[in-house]
C-alpha cells in the first residue's frame, strides 16, 4: 500500500511537471507565432491565420524549437527567407531608423520645450 | 522674430509629415518578398515523388549545372497554365527542372503529370509546405532559378509566362 502511494505521488508529480513544461513551450511558441506576419492574409499574424502558408510556418517554428533554436534565431531564419516584413517587431536598420528614433526625438523635443517653459515661468516669478 | 522661427519649425515639421504620409500612400500595401536577392539553396531532406525514398539536397543539386525549381500542385490552376512553358524549358540541355509537389494528393499529382507531361528530372514531395518555406516561397506556383554555384539567383512569384522563359533562356545559354 505504501509503495503504491509513493508510486502514485512520483507518477503524478512527473505528470504535472510535464504538463507545466508543455504549457511553457506552448507559451513560447505562441509568442513567436504572434510576432510573425502572415504574408497571405496580411494584417493577421501567423498565430491568428488559418492559411496554408501560416500552417507551414507553424510547423517550421515547431521544428526549429525542437532543434533548440532561440527566439531570435527563428526570427533571423524567417527574415533571411522573407525579409524584415515578416516580423512584426522591426529591427533597427537603415530602413527603420526613422521609425525607431523619431518618437525618441519628439519626446526629447517635447521635454525640452516643457522644461524651458517651466524654467521661464520660475524666472518670471 | 521668435514667432517667425516657431512658424518655420512648425511648417518644416508639417511638410516632413506630409512627405512621409504622401510617400506612404503611394506605396503598395501588399507585400511581396524581394525577388532578386541571391541566396544559397537550403539544405533539406525530401521524399522522391516516384520512389518515395528520402533524398538529401546535396545529392539533387550538382555544381556547374543550372536548375529550375518549380513549386506546383495538381489543384493549382496557374500551374496547369504554365506547364507547357515548363515542357518547353525542359527541352533545353543546359538546365534541369526540379518539381516540388506542394500540399497535394499523390494520385491527383500523378494524373496531372500523365495528362500534361513530365518536364522535371526529379520531383520532390512537400506534403506540409515546409520545404517551400525553406526556399522562401509563400504560394504556388513559384519558380526559382539556381545558378552553377548553387545560388538562387531569380525568383518568379506566380505563373511564369513567355517573357520569363526567354529571360531564363538568356541567363542559362
Amino acid at each position: 500500500m505504501k509503495t503504491l502511494k509513493i508510486f502514485l505521488i512520483v507518477f503524478l508529480s512527473i505528470g504535472f511537471s510535464q504538463l507545466k513544461s508543455n504549457e511553457k513551450n506552448d507559451e513560447f511558441k505562441n509568442r513567436i507565432l504572434k510576432n510573425i506576419r502572415c504574408l497571405i492574409c496580411q494584417g493577421q499574424s501567423v498565430y491568428d491565420s488559418e492559411s496554408d502558408f501560416a500552417s507551414s510556418i507553424k510547423l517550421i517554428v515547431d521544428k526549429k524549437i525542437i532543434e533548440e533554436l532561440s527566439e531570435e534565431q527563428i526570427y533571423e531564419f524567417l527574415r533571411e527567407k522573407y525579409g524584415d516584413w515578416i516580423i512584426y517587431d522591426p529591427k533597427l536598420n537603415k530602413n527603420t531608423y526613422i521609425l525607431w528614433l523619431l518618437p525618441l526625438l519628439l519626446f526629447l523635443l517635447g521635454g525640452a520645450i516643457i522644461y524651458k517653459k517651466i524654467s521661464k515661468k520660475k524666472n518670471e516669478q | 522674430m521668435k514667432n517667425k522661427l516657431n512658424s518655420i519649425i512648425i511648417f518644416i515639421f508639417l511638410s516632413f509629415c506630409f512627405v512621409v504620409f504622401y510617400k506612404g500612400l503611394n506605396n503598395s500595401n501588399i507585400y511581396t518578398p524581394k525577388i532578386n536577392d541571391e541566396k544559397n539553396i537550403p539544405i533539406f531532406k525530401a521524399k522522391d515523388f516516384n520512389s518515395n525514398i528520402n533524398i538529401e539536397s546535396e545529392k539533387i543539386f550538382e555544381e556547374n549545372t543550372y536548375y529550375i525549381v518549380n513549386i506546383w500542385a495538381s489543384w493549382c490552376v496557374p500551374c496547369r497554365k504554365e506547364h507547357p512553358l515548363l515542357m518547353e524549358l525542359s527541352k533545353n540541355q543546359s538546365v534541369k527542372l526540379i518539381g516540388l509537389n506542394y500540399r497535394d494528393n499523390l494520385n491527383n499529382a500523378k494524373n496531372f503529370i500523365i495528362e500534361l507531361g513530365n518536364p522535371y528530372s526529379q520531383i520532390l514531395i512537400d506534403n506540409d509546405g515546409t520545404l517551400g518555406v525553406e526556399f522562401g516561397a509563400y504560394g504556388v506556383p513559384e519558380t526559382f532559378l539556381i545558378d552553377k554555384n548553387k545560388k538562387i539567383i531569380k525568383k518568379f512569384i506566380g505563373q511564369i509566362n513567355q517573357e520569363i522563359v526567354d529571360e531564363i533562356k538568356s541567363i542559362i545559354k
